[in-house]
């Protein structure tokens, strides 16, 4: 690399060797393909401090100028570029901060004798860690394409970590599958970006102006590609089946990082490439992140398996993140620039209170699992108090999940909230009386969300232990308390410190819709978008509020009255004998949400007849997208296939027919 | 003064599609008799208003037809038809009310932007209003195509001319005298029609599902 | 901030805290007069919460530390709640900390820990119980935050001090789009606080019970200070009502009179309030569980017509 480019570009330098620095351990690692001790203990724990530099490297970066580098790596004559902007800074920052609690939480968590070797594993998983910052960095196609493509494959081999289960080798095939066609439309993306210059590099694109049909395309070939990455709604299907399907650090970075370099991917296209926006993508990323965002809590509503039930929460999740883009664009659209930064403000800090929060349920649900070796929500309950560590850092997680005050979950739903109440000044009359009533569709996901949180906490952690195996389950050990706790604060820190925040979004803002919210309006403490007469919300005070009542409630109650408690069996309403199955069921808890979004589901049940000896009930709840597209599309795939197919006869002579005809064709051709 | 008259005629209004959705959402066919007596009364009130904000005499005249007609007469007939029916306490299945429900926000919001246009030709001072009638107007419509039964397709029919005739105060101060008073026969008239027409099908089918109907077309 | 905002602040918790209880009973008491009973007279809550304070906790066997932490956190967010909600004061120093959007969010935090409180003992009420709290939940916040919306696009403000300000500095009478927000205001408070239609709080039949079987493990001073937070959400939601569609009389800043003389103007407004809800409960039957969706279901679309009636109709006093 020319000494030059450094010196102009400190911090994009510093990002590009900590990238090279996970594959340096990742390669270490296939050295090491047995040594567990040193792949857990020392492998794992220095990927944690790599991400951590990360953070510290891409923070400075936010506020700085872009900075690019050209690395001569890669095909002759096809160097890659980076570039390192506060876009992308932020999402460094993203990615290394969750990347931190889970690979310390992954020293603890892998395990000697689980199929793959921990060398292997290693490998795999730091190179996917730096696919996906690499992948932020790429300021070409062709760079941009290649880290895309490693991404996808690490993420797939990890799926597979447990490749001997046919149920996981199908759910890996599915996600390589629709991770491919997302990348096809990706790529003609780019091609039609690069309006026939032949110049794929992204700085050559912004500098076409596209005309309004091309642009188009490009959007909706972006927003397909990118969408099947994050799961929108027809293309989230893999989503349920590979989330769950990999190792519990492995699910938490694919839910929480992966789905986030797909937004990062969605948000590059859509306002920096792209010269300018129409009005109506954004109605339309509007309306497919709702109908996704309300899909996916609906389904996560009726899950009974607990990792599945998180996957479709990040479902849900990406429907809100897109949401918020999607309004952004509208506004952005309409040249209502302010309101547009408030939106995508919004989605910003969902896109990182998302990423904290989801990989700490991710990685408590990984102790779970290794603690009892269950998976489904009937066979678990009361954890909280064989793993009272496990169990309180999953209670942070769940009420950031259901959107409470005061942590990250709340401040971008309330962000996306105010921005939704500007929505009657847009000068479309038909939009501005249809988009503040699609608010509410929010909140009902919001209220949603914090239904399935307490379904998923309740069940798991609160009641009878539904197995009599569970009363000996082992709380998690250092390394994972380490990474959990790292996880926590991120969610605590998004929570109580918004201010601080949105004064690290407000440069993306600037640049992506050339305005930012003035954080200083209420000083450090108080988050006030617009004007403190408009709205505002200090999550300090609120929460000091909360704790001084509960603190006075307290002390006033122990000293007028006492602190006398007895020990009792529970009351019951004076049943005499009580047992574990007597508990709602996780199926039991769905019911309602079942039976109210019934048109949503595809149900099969079966109930017991009134002479049942052994009466049995069962429900199976599927995803009509499978019968609608997925299904009639594989049929017409096979019958493709199965008419190319007679073009195989088995002989060779056959064969070398088709390839004389082929020559003598192209012969013909050429020579015409 | 005015202006708290016409904030009453506002309310009014918004009671009006309070009620066309109560009408939409409603099973019995006895409550929805009352419904449509209560949607009666509101736009007696109504008219009543707008006369005196607009100081047109005649509109006084029409509340009182109004009055009536279909505080009055209309509902004694009906409740007198579905006394003779025998389906007082009929209890109709619906498709999924909240799906309805919902469609019914998207007409209205479809409404209101169709009427804005129209709206500011008007010189009314109530002209704000005319969406809310317009919503009716579909609501009334929508009842009557979700309907399987054939007295609440009537009084779907009814409701769609109150809808009709609160659009026509609200942007013009009522229609002429003349048209006003046709209509008010033709109304009348229709229902006569009706019940005769509901009791020939109840004859014919000793029902009054128009799904029977269905049989009556040529193979 | 001045003192007199502070001292409006601390009145208006403290107020709050003295007066929930007797709202409660007043309302208990109006219902027994409606139903020709003598009813047990206004200061019964006090006296039951007293005794309660008195007694010992009887904690089950199973139950964990957020069993005994989430009476206290209830009461502090229902707390909490009664502070933020401006009902004697505009000029509150809490009120910047949280809006309406956070109220909600508030109702909806203290709701999560009463149920997950209920589920934490794992018997066949409890997590039915909160299962049933969770469903009312979800179908009552979208409608009461639309409610919010609706005066918010009105007053341009989430801020409640804003919106009460705005509300209050118009003319007197009715604006269509309040009138519609008001009734669905009145149904989901009714939902979420345990009452008639939807739940019976004085019946302990499982098939019907709410409130009463997220309760039903908590004794002693826990159960009194669930008890306490539950006449305090009652509580809030009046003064929500009162603060949103009748606020005339609320004081504005830097004006002790008006300050003084807003007291016995909300305990009028409350009493007022409190004999229609028991009158509305007295004439209610309660329905079917399966039909509080539906009911539900109404009163959101009521919020969202009021809306669109309040963006076609436009912003009074404009």
């Amino acid at each position: 690399m020319p000494g030059g480019q450094v010196s102009a570009a400190p911090q994009l330098a510093a990002a590009l060797a900590l990238a090279a620095a996970w594959i340096v351990l990742g390669v270490a690692g296939l050295a090491a393909l047995q040594r567990f001790v040193l792949v857990a203990r020392v492998l794992f724990p220095a990927g944690a401090a790599v991400a951590i530099a990360l953070v510290v490297v891409a923070l400075p970066a936010v506020w700085g100028t872009p900075q690019t580098a050209v690395l001569p790596i890669g095909l002759p004559g096809l160097p890659f570029h980076f570039r390192l902007d506060a876009l992308s800074a932020l999402f460094l920052m993203v990615i290394g901060g969750a990347a931190a609690g889970v690979s310390l939480f992954s020293a603890g968590y892998f395990r000697r004798a689980e199929g793959t070797p921990p060398g292997l594993l290693c490998f795999q998983y730091h190179v996917f860690l730096a696919a996906m910052a690499l992948v932020v960095l790429a300021d070409d196609a062709y760079a941009f394409m290649v880290m895309w493509e490693t991404m996808a494959l690490a993420s797939f081999f990890l799926v597979t970590a447990n490749h001997r289960s046919a149920e996981i080798r199908r759910a890996g095939y599915l996600y390589l599958l629709i991770a491919h066609l997302g990348a096809i439309a990706i790529l003609l993306c780019f091609g039609v970006l690069q309006a026939n210059t032949g110049d794929y590099s992204f700085a050559n694109m912004r500098l076409q102006n596209l005309p309004p049909f091309w642009a188009s395309i490009a959007f909706v070939l972006a927003l397909v590609g990118f969408g099947a990455k994050a799961g929108l709604v027809p293309l989230h299907v893999w989503l349920p089946e590979a989330h769950p399907a990999a190792p519990s650090p492995v699910s938490a970075l694919m839910s929480g990082v992966m789905l986030k370099t797909a937004v990062y991917g969605f948000l590059r296209v859509a306002y920096d490439l792209l010269p300018a926006q129409i009005w109506w993508w954004g109605v339309l990323v509007l309306a497919i992140g709702l109908v996704t965002a309300l899909f996916g809590v609906v389904f996560a509503a009726v899950q009974s398996d607990m990792k599945r039930l998180l996957a479709w929460s990040s479902v849900e999740n990406i429907g809100l993140i897109f949401a918020g883009i999607g309004l952004a664009l509208l506004f952005a659209a309409y040249g209502m620039d302010a309101v547009a930064a408030l939106a995508l403000t919004a989605a910003l800090y969902h896109v990182a209170s998302h990423a904290f929060f989801k990989s700490l349920l991710f990685i408590a649900t990984g102790a779970v699992l290794h603690a009892t070796s269950e998976r489904s929500l009937g066979r678990l309950g009361g954890l909280m108090r064989v793993m009272p560590w496990v169990g309180w850092a999953t209670l942070l997680g769940v009420l950031a999940s259901a959107g409470l005050p005061p942590l990250g979950g709340f401040v971008s739903e309330w962000l996306l909230l105010q921005s939704f109440l500007f929505t009657p000044h847009l000068p479309n009359s038909f939009l501005n009386m249809l988009v503040p009533a699609v608010a509410a569709l929010i909140a009902l996901v919001a209220a949603l969300a914090g239904y399935v949180m307490v379904k998923f906490y309740g069940v798991v952690f609160l009641g009878q232990h539904r197995e009599e195996k569970l009363a000996g389950a082992h709380d998690a050990g250092p390394w994972e308390r380490t990474g959990m706790l790292w996880l926590m604060a991120g969610c605590v820190a998004l929570g109580l410190l918004p201010a601080q925040g949105l004064d690290v979004l407000a440069p993306v803002t600037t640049m992506l819709v050339h305005a930012s919210l003035t954080t200083l309006a209420g000083g450090n403490w108080l988050l006030v978008p617009v004007s403190i007469e408009r709205a505002s919300y200090a999550p300090l005070f609120f929460l000091a509020g909360v704790a001084a009542s509960f603190a006075l409630a307290f002390f006033l109650v122990r000293r007028l009255y006492h602190g006398r408690v007895r020990r009792a069996p529970a009351w019951d309403c004076g049943h005499p004998w009580q047992n574990a199955r007597m508990q709602d069921t996780a199926e039991g808890f769905g019911q309602p949400v079942r039976q109210i979004f019934e048109p949503l589901f595809r149900m099969q049940r079966e109930l017991p007849t009134a002479f049942d000896a052994r009466p049995r009930y069962a429900v199976e709840v599927g995803d009509h997208f499978w019968h609608w597209l997925y299904l009639p599309a594989a049929r017409a795939v096979e019958a493709t296939a199965r008419f190319v197919g007679r073009l195989q006869q088995g002989r060779i002579a056959i064969y070398l027919l088709y390839s004389f005809a082929t020559v003598i064709a192209l012969l013909v051709w050429v020579t015409r | 003064m005015s202006g708290l008259a016409l904030q009453f005629i506002n309310l009014l209004a918004a009671l009006l599609l309070l009620l066309a959705f109560a009408m939409l959402a409603q099973r019995r066919i006895l409550s929805l008799i009352h419904l449509y007596t209560m949607q009666g009364v509101v736009l007696v009130a109504a008219t009543a208003a707008m006369g005196y904000v607009s100081h047109q005499p005649h509109l006084y005249v029409s509340a009182g037809l109004t009055l009536a007609l279909k505080v009055f007469l209309i509902p004694w007939l009906l409740h007198r038809v579905i006394d003779r029916l025998n389906v007082r306490w009929d209890i109709e299945t619906l498709i999924n009310i909240p799906t309805t429900l919902i469609v019914g926000i998207v007409l209205v919001i479809f409404a209101f932007n169709l009427a804005q246009p129209i709206s500011e030709l008007s010189a009314s001072v109530a002209r704000g209003t005319l969406g809310i009638a317009l919503a009716c107007v579909l609501l009334s419509l929508m009842m009557m195509i979700t309907r399987s039964k054939a007295v609440p397709q009537v009084i779907g029919f009814l409701a769609l001319e109150n809808g009709l005739f609160f659009a026509a105060t609200a942007a013009t101060y009522g229609m002429p005298m003349v048209v006003e008073l046709g209509i008010a026969l033709d109304v009348l008239v229709g229902i006569l029609i009706l019940g005769v027409f509901l009791f020939q099908i109840r004859q014919q089918f000793d029902s009054l599902d128009i799904r029977h109907l269905e049989k009556l077309k040529d193979e | 901030m001045s003192a007199l905002g502070f001292a409006a602040q601390l009145l208006e918790i403290l107020a709050a805290l003295a007066l929930a209880p007797l709202f409660l009973g007043w309302v208990n008491q109006c219902r027994a007069w409606l139903q020709s009973r003598r009813g047990p007279g206004l200061l019964q809550p006090y006296r039951t919460l007293h005794k309660l304070f008195n007694k010992d906790s009887v904690l089950a066997e199973r139950a964990s530390p957020l069993f005994r932490a989430a009476p206290y956190l209830v009461f502090g967010c229902m707390t909490l709640a009664c502070g933020i909600v401006p009902t004697l004061s505009t000029e509150l120093p809490l009120s910047p900390a949280a809006d309406a959007i956070a109220l909600v969010g508030l109702f909806a935090l203290a709701r999560v820990f009463v149920s997950l409180a209920a589920m934490d003992i794992g018997t066949a009420f409890g997590s039915l119980g909160a299962r049933r709290e969770m469903l009312v939940g979800f179908l009552a916040e979208p409608a009461l935050l639309m409610v919010l919306f609706t005066t918010a696009l009105i007053s341009d403000s989430t801020s409640l001090t804003t919106i009460v300000r705005t509300l209050s500095a118009r003319e007197v009478g009715i604006q269509p789009s309040l009138a519609l927000a008001a009734v669905a205001l009145v149904m989901v408070a009714l939902a979420e606080n345990a009452r008639v239609p939807v739940d019976n709080p004085a019946t302990h039949l499982e098939l019907t019970m709410i409130h009463e079987a997220l309760v039903l493990e908590y004794s002693g001073r826990h159960l009194a200070l669930m008890e306490w937070a539950a006449a305090l959400k009652l509580f809030a939601y009046a003064c929500i009502g009162i603060a949103l569609f009748v606020p005339w009389g609320v004081a504005g800043a830097h004006a002790p009179l008006a300050l003084l003389a807003a007291l016995p103007l909300l305990l009028a407004k409350l009493a007022l309030g409190g004999f229609l809800l028991a009158l509305l409960e007295t004439l209610s039957a309660k329905m079917r569980i399966f039909r509080v969706p539906e009911f539900l279901g109404m009163a959101f679309m009521l919020a969202v017509i009021a809306m669109l009636v309040n963006l076609l109709l436009g912003a009074p006093g404009r």
